[in-house]
């Protein structure tokens, strides 16, 4: 046990070395690489999309030296807390829910109404049948509250396969999450609602106890807004779209 | 990866399959197999050292190493495993942090739970934040890897413990009836003839310990039915490589690459069996 604790320390200690001989503080952007256009892992096998892009210019203004991890959407908040990465940029909406366990910056992207999709051909009713949604997400908790059948996935891919499948009628998810997906159907697959207004804008996640770094990050995204930055990125990843800070 | 691949929306055929199935994302797709297999090899040492430790404990004379041996069995086996996935090794991850946040930092002021927060400070950090990722990959590796030892040894103890009993008495007492010391005994009668009455049972948690390692996303490590359903859900044109819905693909891969495993257990277990049932008075045995 005592040489234990000795090597322990030895290693310890050349680690602080380490630590020390860095000078920009390093920042764990942490995402779920799921979520395309907001985040996804590109055929490269890195972290890329709207919020790499974000994330990567934030940490620039911030003077921050970044790292990116994934980790699965379900367990991305008790991760954050328990300090394995120090933000949530994963396309997580604005939520009073969530504001009591985590804190979050001010708004990066505006609110983005959900959207229902279903196999074409299917009239509007099926709102009140077998709704597929992601696990621990604002579509989730509005659909147990509207009175259809919730069916919750790990990932938001599962949910829309589910539709394709019949295992669901429809799913609930955001309109610019599913948006490519059903131009891309060529036809199996349609919106039948694209004005479900749910959650508030997104934001990005820090733990409640990291003031410094939330103010930092604050600023930055001020200063995006201000300079037309944001706009451009979001008019880059998310079809032109138009968006004023 | 080849020349030819940089304009991949302009390919097609076999062209288009040589650039795809060599992406840096199937890289890592292949390189999880190494993982996975990498990580059962560790495991399995950690496991019959449990294993043999826990046995050996239930066995002993003193009772509270009696005790100890009993609750790591019987508790272990009891909690379903994502529990102890998702709350053990979070307790064993923070209990590490902690220690070397009270050796490290003796001046840190402010309190470590912080409502939800877990904060020490940032020379505790286990592994510390400005480490490369490969550094924290290993890191998730090596505490999945403790956390299949702990799980799965308690089983494996059990299963010696059993198989210990099972030995007939009869011939340890003949061992002392030679003049053998206790310890003579044991090594030379009562492991060799235990090993016939455990393989079943230890095969049994090998096979099941193959097909455990999705657990490993839960701890971060990303493995091969992580890359399977990434790589096989559906893509649209903001990827290089655009396909519709393919994880069945996929995951056939993975069956084709679990029964081969099988097969290949299945053949060496077979081997184990018949050597440890040479001389032995078992239906199996041979003269």
């Amino acid at each position: 046990m005592t040489t234990f604790l000795k090597l322990a320390g030895a290693a310890t200690l050349a680690a602080s070395f380490v630590a020390t001989a860095v000078t920009a503080e390093t920042i764990r952007m942490g995402t779920e690489g799921a979520y395309p256009p907001y985040n996804f892992i590109n055929d490269s096998g890195e972290i890329d999309g709207f919020e790499r892009e974000v994330g990567d210019e934030l940490c620039k203004r911030a003077g921050l030296e970044c790292t990116w991890v994934t980790n699965e959407w379900d367990s991305i908040i008790p991760n954050l807390v328990s300090g394995n990465y120090d933000t949530i940029i994963a396309g997580m909406s604005i939520t009073a829910e969530r504001d009591e366990v985590i804190d979050f910056t001010q708004e990066y992207f505006p609110p983005d109404p959900s959207a229902y999709v279903a196999l074409s051909g299917a009239g509007m009713d099926v709102k009140g049948g077998v709704v597929a949604a992601q696990t621990a997400t604002i579509q989730a908790a509005y659909i147990a509250e509207s009175g259809a059948t919730l069916v919750e996935f790990a990932t938001p891919e599962e949910t829309v396969a589910a539709v394709r499948s019949g295992e669901a009628d429809a799913v609930l998810a955001d309109f610019a999450y599913l948006k490519p997906i059903v131009d891309a159907s060529g036809g199996e697959l349609t919106i039948i609602d694209d004005s479900v207004s749910i959650g508030g804008g997104v934001g990005m996640g820090v733990r409640e106890s990291d003031g410094e770094l939330k103010a930092k990050m604050d600023a930055a995204i001020a200063s995006m807004k201000e300079d037309g930055t944001l706009s451009e990125l979001i008019a880059k990843w998310f079809d032109g779209r138009m968006v004023k800070f | 990866m080849f020349e030819f691949c940089a304009d991949p929306k302009s390919l097609d055929g076999l062209v288009w399959w040589s650039c795809y199935l060599t992406n840096g994302k199937h890289m890592a797709f292949y390189f999880s197999f190494v993982t996975v297999l990498t990580l059962l090899l560790f495991t399995v040492p950690l496991i019959m050292t449990l294993g043999f430790a826990g046995a050996l404990a239930r066995r002993s004379q003193i009772a509270p190493v009696r005790w100890v041996g009993w609750v790591y069995t019987s508790m272990v086996r009891g909690v379903p495993d994502i529990i102890f996935f998702l709350f053990a090794l979070i307790a064993l991850d923070q209990g590490i942090e902690y220690l070397r946040h009270v050796a490290l930092c003796p001046d840190w002021a402010e309190p470590i739970r912080q409502g939800n927060d877990f904060r020490v400070c940032p020379d505790a950090k286990m592994p510390l934040g400005t480490a490369p990722q490969w550094i924290h990959e290993i890191y998730g590796f090596v505490l999945a890897a403790v956390g299949f030892g702990i799980v799965f040894g308690a089983f494996a103890a059990n299963t010696l413990y059993g198989a210990l009993n099972a030995v007939p008495h009869a011939q340890l007492e003949t061992g002392v009836a030679y003049g053998m010391s206790p310890r003579q005994v044991f090594r030379r009668i009562h492991l060799p003839q235990m090993w016939i009455y455990a393989l079943p049972g230890l095969s049994n948690l090998w096979m099941i310990l193959i097909k455990a390692t999705p657990l490993l996303f839960l701890l971060g490590v990303e493995d091969v039915v992580y890359w399977a359903r990434e790589l096989g859900g559906s893509k649209t044109a903001i990827f290089d490589y655009p396909h519709g819905d393919w994880r069945l693909g996929y995951f056939m891969v993975l069956l084709v690459f679990y029964l081969l495993l099988t097969w290949v257990s299945e053949k060496a277990f077979g081997r184990l069996t018949a050597w440890v049932s040479r001389g032995q008075a078992t239906m199996g045995g041979t003269t």
